[in-house]
């Protein structure tokens, strides 16, 4: 049945990961993911899933014994965090490489140093590359209902790729919402069940894998996957809008919101969408053109989909957190104005980086984002492209 | 065990026309270990020179599933695999009679340095997988570099012998006392008894529980010594007790010496024929053979006492 109850991101994950029921999680603990491992811990105790857990020494040994698990066919969830996912980066590519389908929750913390438990993007978007899925959820009910949609994305025989979901840290892992909690069974039929392609099991019909790849194959190798990452974006939409048809709610590639006839735009992603939405309804109600995009796939990214919804717009500010030092312009930034180039969308395109190390991001602050656009839509002129959000000294 | 009539008559399940080098050790031992695997293998092989010369795509050497994966994680990769068995098995997924010798194949590098902490997390999970070290005591792969298993005095291309050194500073870590610390089974053994190698592997992997064997693996190409000599050194490293044949039972408690020379012979009969000992036997460099035979007979001595201990049990 299903039934409206009270859960943090985290805790909303892990009701996710019990209705799925996993073969197997391998995980470690770092806050702020420790209450997914810690309830489903409780999961497993008391016996209301099948779920092998290894509690394993490391991040890295979660990851690799992911890998184990997921080539060996079974199903494979892990969750972890900011120095948890830079541990395990080496395994990232290897488990995207060897086309594994493992979901991992990120649950989005800064990285070291100066070592913070809070909140940024660092961790996941330094591993933009590692040839995941990437999927940026806004609150708890998205995480949940992305945690589902995950498991289908990753074994689909046309992607067959490891998928991310992220979760702001303590924004969204730690803050009680109402969620709307499927029925056991209606999850179950949903995701199915994992049928693998090959798997280390069939000692009958035995194959190597993670063979080594000379140059006469590597870059095959490496473009098919990347290929087939470029090609998981019509399953992802496919998977989500089956979930709408189903439970009667989908967030889509990217989501426009007010952005038919806006003027000015805050694109971004995970938390901070809320709160420009808020943003975006006052200014509108002044009769001020604004809208808000967010990106909730980041990878692979929306390349038609954002240029489409930029088009016609006169300035737009990526906010993103999370630094790239020495770059033209931070991870996200740098995207968008790919896309924009790809499409020949011509769109005056700022960066605003915000809330390192879990600083919040108020609704005020995002208000001065729009006034800044304001001023580069009636000058037709950028001041500055690289902005930093409340930060001290800063000028 | 079974004996030499049928094991003949079972198939090799690691092919000839791999690239491993001649007179490598990592083949004799594979060979061993899948002729002694008690039920279907799978083997896990972290990044070393047996798994960059025996599966090159679009080849393989391997006619077991075979998975790499990365370097320091074979341990970790092979618990995943634990636990999928374990997990699909209790969903009614897998024929319940079928039964699985889950096998990680490691280099020292990847066992003893690299590798440690994911061994020592197997071990102590309790994962129901054999773990193999072909310990040649270095870095092979990589152009023969000292490792953790490295004997005292041995010269590497990271420990040179020179006026202001000679070889490797240290004595080798004992991985296989490390591991018994686990309670998991544990056993050392040599490529040139292969009886007693392979009676060990069907004992490991028909244990309810983690195992690991370190096995001695001469490297004509590292210890300096001609390709048709492996077996040999592998018996002098044994007769002079620098390699003795152990067992490691009841959750670390039972020790048992396997084989016990006849007549002992001085670590200078096994430090002769290879290369990276020559400067051992150059006048004033008296003391490293008198260094590494004294600590020979330490961990000889030791071992015969916690077996002598292990005797009332």
């Amino acid at each position: 049945m299903r039934k409206t109850i009270g859960l943090t991101g985290d805790g909303a994950a892990a009701e996710a990961m019990r209705q799925i029921d996993p073969d197997v999680v391998a995980a470690y603990p770092i806050t702020p993911q420790t209450e997914i491992v810690e309830r489903f811990a409780e999961f497993v105790a008391e016996g209301s899933v099948h779920t092998e857990l290894v509690t394993v020494e490391s991040e890295h040994s979660a990851m690799s014994a992911c890998c184990g698990s997921s080539a060996a066919g079974a199903r494979t969830i892990t969750c972890t965090s900011s120095q948890g996912l830079a541990l395990m980066h080496e395994m990232l590519y290897i488990a995207a490489g060897n086309r594994l389908p493992i979901v991992l929750i990120n649950v989005n913390r800064t990285l070291s140093a100066p070592i913070n438990i809070h909140n940024d993007q660092s961790d996941s978007l330094g591993s933009r590359d590692a040839g995941w899925i990437q999927l940026y959820c806004e609150g708890a009910q998205e995480v949940y209902d992305t945690v589902i949609q995950a498991v289908r994305i990753a074994e689909d025989r046309s992607v067959m790729l490891p998928v991310m979901v992220c979760l702001d840290g303590f924004v969204v892992s730690h803050n009680v919402e109402p969620i709307n909690v499927l029925d056991d069974q209606e999850v179950k039929d949903f995701v199915g069940e994992f049928r693998p392609v090959i798997n280390l099991l069939d000692t009958e019909n035995p194959i190597s894998m993670g063979n080594l790849t000379l140059p006469e194959y590597f870059f095959e190798h490496k473009y098919a996957q990347a290929y087939a990452l470029e090609q998981s974006k019509p399953v992802i939409a496919k998977v989500d809008k089956e979930f709408g048809e189903k439970f009667g709610r989908s967030y889509g590639i990217i989501e426009a919101y007010r952005m038919d006839d806006a003027e000015i735009a805050i694109v971004t992603l995970g938390s901070m969408v809320g709160t420009a939405r808020v943003v975006a309804d006052d200014l509108r109600q002044q009769g001020i053109k604004a809208g808000v995009l967010k990106i909730r796939c980041y990878r692979p990214f929306p390349i038609d989909e954002v240029a489409e919804a930029l088009k016609g717009v006169k300035a737009a500010a990526v906010m993103e957190k999370a630094l790239s030092p020495g770059a033209p312009g931070p991870a996200v930034f740098s995207d968008v104005l790919g896309a924009l180039y790809h499409k020949g969308v011509h769109v005056n395109l700022i960066s605003y980086v915000a809330g390192l190390g879990g600083r919040d991001v108020p609704a005020k602050s995002i208000r001065r984002v729009y006034e800044h656009l304001q001023k580069i839509a009636a000058s037709g002129k950028v001041d500055r492209i690289l902005n930093y959000l409340d930060l001290r000294g800063w000028q | 065990m079974a004996s030499l009539k049928e094991l003949s008559q079972r198939e090799i399940l690691f092919t000839g026309g791999h690239r491993l080098c001649a007179g490598c050790p990592a083949p004799i031992v594979v060979k061993q270990v899948l002729l002694a695997a008690p039920h279907a293998p799978i083997v896990v092989n972290p990044t070393c020179c047996l798994e960059i010369s025996s599966a090159v795509f679009p080849y393989t050497a391997w006619k077991v599933p075979y998975y790499h994966n990365a370097f320091e994680n074979a341990a970790a990769v092979a618990s995943g695999i634990d636990a999928a068995i374990t997990a699909l098995r209790r969903r009614g997924k897998l024929d319940e009679n079928k039964k699985f010798s889950v096998i990680a194949i490691g280099g020292d590098g990847g066992t003893y340095d690299i590798g440690f902490q994911a061994l020592s997390g197997m071990l102590e999970r309790g994962h129901r997988v054999l773990y193999v070290c072909y310990d040649n005591g270095a870095y092979m792969n990589t152009g023969i570099q000292r490792s953790g298993a490295t004997p005292y005095g041995a010269w590497t291309t990271t420990s040179h012998v020179g006026d202001a050194q000679k070889g490797k500073q240290q004595h080798r870590k004992d991985l296989a006392w490390i591991a018994a610390a686990h309670g998991a089974y544990v056993a050392n053994a040599s490529l040139h008894n292969w009886r007693d190698l392979m009676r060990k592997v069907e004992k490991a992997l028909n244990y309810d529980g983690p195992s690991f064997i370190n096995v001695q693996a001469p490297c004509p190409r590292g210890w300096r010594f001609p390709e048709d000599k492996t077996v040999e050194i592998a018996r002098l490293g044994t007769e002079c007790c620098f390699y003795p044949l152990y067992e490691v039972e009841d959750r670390g408690r039972k020790w048992v010496i396997n084989y016990v020379p006849r007549n002992k012979i001085p670590v200078t009969e096994y430090l002769k024929p290879q290369g990276r000992f020559a400067h051992f036997f150059q006048k004033g460099n008296e003391y490293l053979i008198e260094e590494f035979q004294a600590e020979v007979d330490r961990r000889w001595e030791h071992l015969q006492r916690l077996a002598k201990m292990s005797e009332d049990l």
